[in-house]
């Protein structure tokens, strides 16, 4: 948006612009870099088992027969689970925090999500083990038999299994959803607000209007979460049960690619055995990558939004900053 | 000027010290099988204290990565739990030698409600639990060798290592020599396909399940069961003797196979023959070069094994090893000699 002239720009201004811009294209390279390598080491097991690789179900390292089928769908099932359990609790947290919570609150309760955050994995996996899998092998026991006849509420009372690893990632991804969230919801126009309560809104229906209009940014908050819910490895290990099976059922133990890779990478032995654990590892990239993309894209559509209205948003959006920091 | 003067006297004391330090201090590194790691740390240990210009690193990375970095001579030896195959013995720059260092044995664990007394298995019955086919606790299999015992009809819950380990590979070695369902359904290696049952991550994984879990059965090193005081059920051996494991019971297995010892040493002696054998035994093994590059590094390893197979084995049933039998002792002694120097 700046109007100086390039003619005028200095030479540090332009060895600055070289030195980020360098910066920016190493993040680049380094992606590049890291599907390359994945892509090259796990040629042996693409050249054997091509596509049947991501369609297969059996991952027999005795038999050299791999099959990824088992442990995306255990990826992705767990991180949706995750996500429909952890979005309304972290949204709820942002909203209180930025639009109800009393100021006196605010700080130490964003403090304390975000501390969540910091907690490491091992210790959320211990805690899963400890605390929350034998609570899940209660609710498992006490289910009573005609629920149990529902697929998505068979098998028999393990504790470890789907629904374990699920509330464990949902506890883990909240700090990451609701922050960002929070900051959504901050850049929302107190404007936006005042003009709902000038309608005659309720706090209710005015929180809601400041949801809408951030809503794409708070989508994009979500599939942060979500990526890490994909991503994390050990605490899932620790409660998911480990074995690779395609079920629906909540309490059936199942597998993660990220926890495959973790439990299974220093035995592999054998290279075509380690070749298909790192197309495990390309797999993930692949659907991390994906699902990255999507947020870009809706951040993109958010930017774009704003551009649209940018006449009338400009001058509103400047009006409200000593309002906000005041 | 004197502080000044003691002050250079000391710096250049250390200085000469450092020096002296990086010239004469020998560092070997090593990588491999996590199940020996405490005794090896404990050897590099002792060894160092011994030899202070000796440092052996030892990384326990598993014994996959182990033979991998050896085949890669990106370390100077290598440690495994389960003997290299042909085809990775194939894949190596040069001739590897096996040398047996101690013993270890895997115990089953099981949990059932109102159960105290120690269970039997046979390797029969054990094969078919895993495999799905035994799957409750009263089942006339189980019942049948544990007279007296009131089994429960409580559901059979299997609980086995998620991560690839030694300790799995010994375990799946012995069920697939008593049962050869179990070869051809599930067979040998560090991670199989299990039919059945839960995952849990290393030892203290499946101790963990199958604490929790009522109705479970699992399998850990005899180690892990002795130092966290989990009861385990003792197993039928050869001669039909139900055993439990112990040092003794397992050292005995090693010295029956002692007498049948192959040159190289890569055997296992799962469901060896013999009075008083625990049947889940295994040897662990380090991994050496027969014809190193680094003669002065060999030289210091063939020491230091000597050392490791004499002295040191009088550290390995503190820790919970099975020391080796004499027989074994003499007769990698005498394979040391093969080691080109």
């Amino acid at each position: 948006m700046k109007k100086t002239p390039s003619s005028r720009r200095s030479a540090d201004d332009r060895g600055f612009r070289l030195g980020t811009g360098f910066f920016a294209l190493l993040v680049v390279v380094l992606v590049a870099g890291i599907f390359w390598e994945l892509f090259r080491t796990s040629q042996l097991s693409i050249d054997k088992f091509g596509f049947r690789f991501w369609t297969g179900r059996i991952w027999d390292p005795v038999a050299g027969e791999f099959g990824a089928l088992p442990f995306i769908w255990g990826t992705l099932y767990s991180a949706v689970l995750a996500m429909l359990i952890s979005t309304p609790i972290a949204i709820g947290i942002a909203v209180f925090l930025s639009e109800i919570s009393p100021r006196v609150l605010r700080t130490p309760l964003a403090f304390l999500t975000e501390l969540l955050a910091a907690v490491p994995s091992i210790v959320y996996g211990l805690w899963g083990v400890f605390v929350l899998v034998p609570i899940v092998r209660h609710l498992q026991v006490v289910t009573p038999p005609w629920l149990k006849k529902v697929p998505l509420f068979s098998g028999p009372p393990l504790g470890v299994g789907m629904l374990s690893a699920a509330l464990i990632l949902a506890v883990m991804v909240i700090p990451f959803t609701s922050s960002v969230a929070r900051e959504v919801l901050k850049a929302v126009p107190s404007t936006q607000r005042e003009a709902a309560y000038a309608l005659g809104a309720t706090r209710w229906e005015a929180i809601q209007a400041a949801l809408r209009f951030g809503r794409t940014g708070i989508i994009g908050a979500v599939i942060l979460g979500f990526g890490r819910a994909i991503g994390e490895t050990m605490a899932v290990t620790m409660v998911i049960g480990n074995n690779p099976q395609i079920s629906a059922s909540l309490y059936a133990p199942q597998y993660t690619m990220a926890a495959v890779i973790a439990n299974e990478f220093t035995e592999a032995a054998d290279d075509l055995y380690l070749s298909a654990l790192i197309e495990i590892g390309l797999v993930l990239f692949v659907i991390t990558l994906v699902i990255n993309a999507l947020s870009r894209l809706l951040i993109w559509s958010v930017t774009r939004e704003v551009k649209a209205k940018a006449p009338r948003a400009a001058p509103t959006a400047v009006a409200a900053k000593p309002q906000a920091a005041a | 000027m004197k502080p000044n003067r003691w002050l250079t006297g000391a710096v250049g004391g250390i200085l000469l010290a450092g020096a002296a330090a990086t010239v004469r201090a020998e560092q070997i590194n090593g990588a491999g099988a996590t199940f020996p790691y405490p005794i090896y740390s404990k050897w590099f240990s002792d060894y160092n204290k011994l030899h202070p210009d000796v440092e052996i690193n030892y990384q326990s990375i598993g014994s996959g990565g182990g033979i991998r970095q050896l085949s890669n001579q990106t370390v100077f030896f290598g440690a495994t739990d389960g003997p290299m195959t042909p085809d990775q013995m194939q894949g190596a720059p040069g001739r590897i030698l096996h040398l047996p260092t101690v013993l270890g044995a895997v115990v089953p664990i099981y949990n059932i409600p109102g159960v105290d007394a120690p269970l039997k298995f046979s390797g029969t019955l054990l094969a078919d639990i895993i495999l799905g086919k035994v799957t409750k606790w009263n089942d006339p299999a189980i019942a049948g060798p544990n007279p007296g015992v009131k089994l429960p009809s409580t559901d059979i819950t299997v609980a086995h290592r998620s991560d690839g380990s030694g300790t799995t590979y010994i375990f799946v070695d012995y069920l697939s020599k008593v049962s050869p369902e179990f070869k051809t359904k599930v067979g040998v290696a560090t991670s199989v396909n299990w039919p059945v049952g839960v995952g849990g991550k290393g030892n203290e994984g499946v101790a963990g399940l199958v604490k929790q879990t009522p109705g479970s059965i699992g399998y850990v090193e005899l180690i892990y069961a002795k130092q966290n005081n989990i009861d385990y059920g003792s197993v039928k051996n050869m001669e039909g003797e139900y055993v439990a494991a112990s040092l003794d019971s397992v050292t005995a297995a090693a010295a029956v196979a002692a007498r049948q010892m192959p040159p190289d040493f890569r055997v296992s002696i799962t469901n060896a023959p013999g009075k008083g054998v625990y049947p889940i035994s295994s040897f662990t093994w380090l991994l050496f070069y027969e014809n190193p590059k680094d003669k002065p590094k060999a030289r210091t390893m063939v020491d230091f094994m000597k050392w490791a197979l004499s002295d040191g084995q009088k550290a390995a049933s503190d820790l919970g090893y099975a020391p080796l039998p004499s027989e074994v002792v003499a007769l990698e002694m005498e394979a040391l000699k093969k080691i080109k120097l």
